[in-house]
């Protein structure tokens, strides 16, 4: 982990036994299943829910600021707490939670690199009682939005006309060429197929090794580099509904060390439902298979 | 509690690759299948054997992905 550029960002499964109880310690699991923590989970930690709690469940958004400090607050979390996250899937919404903890400025989140699945592959103490968290003694206070880590559709449009940013589609394949409309098996949520126009295809699973840890710098250097990601340009990472891309963009601006590095949230959902907006189709220039 | 029995491998549904997870908790097999690379769920599977686990979540698995259509790219 100390070749990265970041590497305070990341603890091992090894360290998150020995802290899991500490008292300036939290662990959080956050899975693209949510019931998954219910089947067992590393002892003390407790859950968010992707889909109710860390997003606006009336606008489209990510938590308005007053909902994230109470989540915060009620989950035991104060502003000198250490955060470590973990979920399934190689911490795909680990990285979601990640993300937007860093937009209101906490300061000390980390992932647990592997995730649940090496946790599992471990074969480590696991509990099916949820933790208690009990609230915070005083309430939490999150900084304003720190909104140089998140893209919205003007900057992406202005972004895809000037062509002076590296844009990073990260979902599969075949989402990228317009093949198919949304993953393997879910409904497809878009009225066309295709991606941005000028957008390079990484796959956001091409950070992690099959253990479900991060890849070495040098192995993402040389995924990243392959698409024009040097850190010379502004990146922006999108892919459906933005929490693909906050995997990425953990990866590009905490291992990698890229400054200018923003998530598109509003992803394909967005653009491709987007009545006028240019799509590209099939493979481009750069495309990674 | 610790899983026990742990395996995983990929095998592939009507032309889609799916990555199967299976363990033992406390007695019951758990299996999780999921599309390759986007890793997005497909079913979670709780059974009282390793087989009766893994078959159910491709069942389930199939069912799914025989709902994806492919559209023409050109």
């Amino acid at each position: 982990m100390t070749q990265y550029a970041h590497p305070e960002v990341l603890v091992n499964t090894s360290w998150t036994a020995e802290h899991a109880h500490d008292n300036n310690v939290r662990v959080v699991e956050v899975d693209v299943d949510t019931k998954a923590y219910d089947e067992g989970h590393v002892p003390g930690a407790i859950a968010w829910a992707w889909n109710t709690q860390l997003c606006d469940t009336t606008v489209r958004d990510i938590l308005p600021k007053s909902q994230f400090e109470k989540l915060m607050t009620d989950s035991g979390i104060a502003n000198d707490t250490t955060v470590v996250l973990y979920g399934d899937s190689n911490n795909w919404f680990a990285a979601w939670a990640f993300w937007q903890m860093k937009i209101y400025g906490h300061n000390d989140v980390r992932i647990m690199d592997g995730g649940r699945k090496k946790w599992l592959s471990e074969q480590r103490d696991m509990e099916t009682t949820s933790a208690q968290a009990h609230p915070a003694a005083a309430p939490y206070k999150a900084s304003d939005p720190d909104l140089s880590l998140r893209a919205f559709l003007p900057q992406v449009q202005a972004a895809s006309k000037a062509g002076n940013v590296v844009m990073i589609d990260v979902r599969s394949p075949q989402e990228f060429t317009g093949e198919i409309l949304a993953p393997p098996g879910l409904p497809e949520t878009c009225q066309r197929g295709g991606h941005i126009p000028g957008a390079h295809n990484v796959p956001w699973g091409k950070a992690c090794n099959d253990d479900g840890t991060f890849k070495s710098l040098d192995e993402l250097k040389q995924l990243y580099g392959g698409s024009g990601v040097t850190g010379a340009e502004p990146v922006i990472a999108y892919c459906r509904i933005g929490e693909r891309s906050s995997h990425t963009w953990f990866v590009l601006k905490y291992l990698l060390g890229i400054d200018k590095v923003t998530n598109y949230d509003g992803s394909w959902t967005e653009w491709g439902n987007l009545v006028g907006a240019p799509v590209e189709k099939g493979s481009a220039k750069g495309a990674q298979a | 509690m610790k899983p026990e029995d742990y395996s995983e491998r990929t095998v592939e549904v009507d032309g889609w690759p799916v990555h199967l997870v299976t363990y033992r908790l406390e007695g019951k097999y758990h299996c999780k299948a999921d599309n390759v690379s986007p890793g997005a769920n497909l079913a979670r599977i709780v059974a009282d054997t390793r087989e009766e686990a893994e078959d159910k979540a491709l069942a389930r698995a199939k069912e799914l992905l025989g709902r994806t259509r492919r559209h023409p790219v050109q």
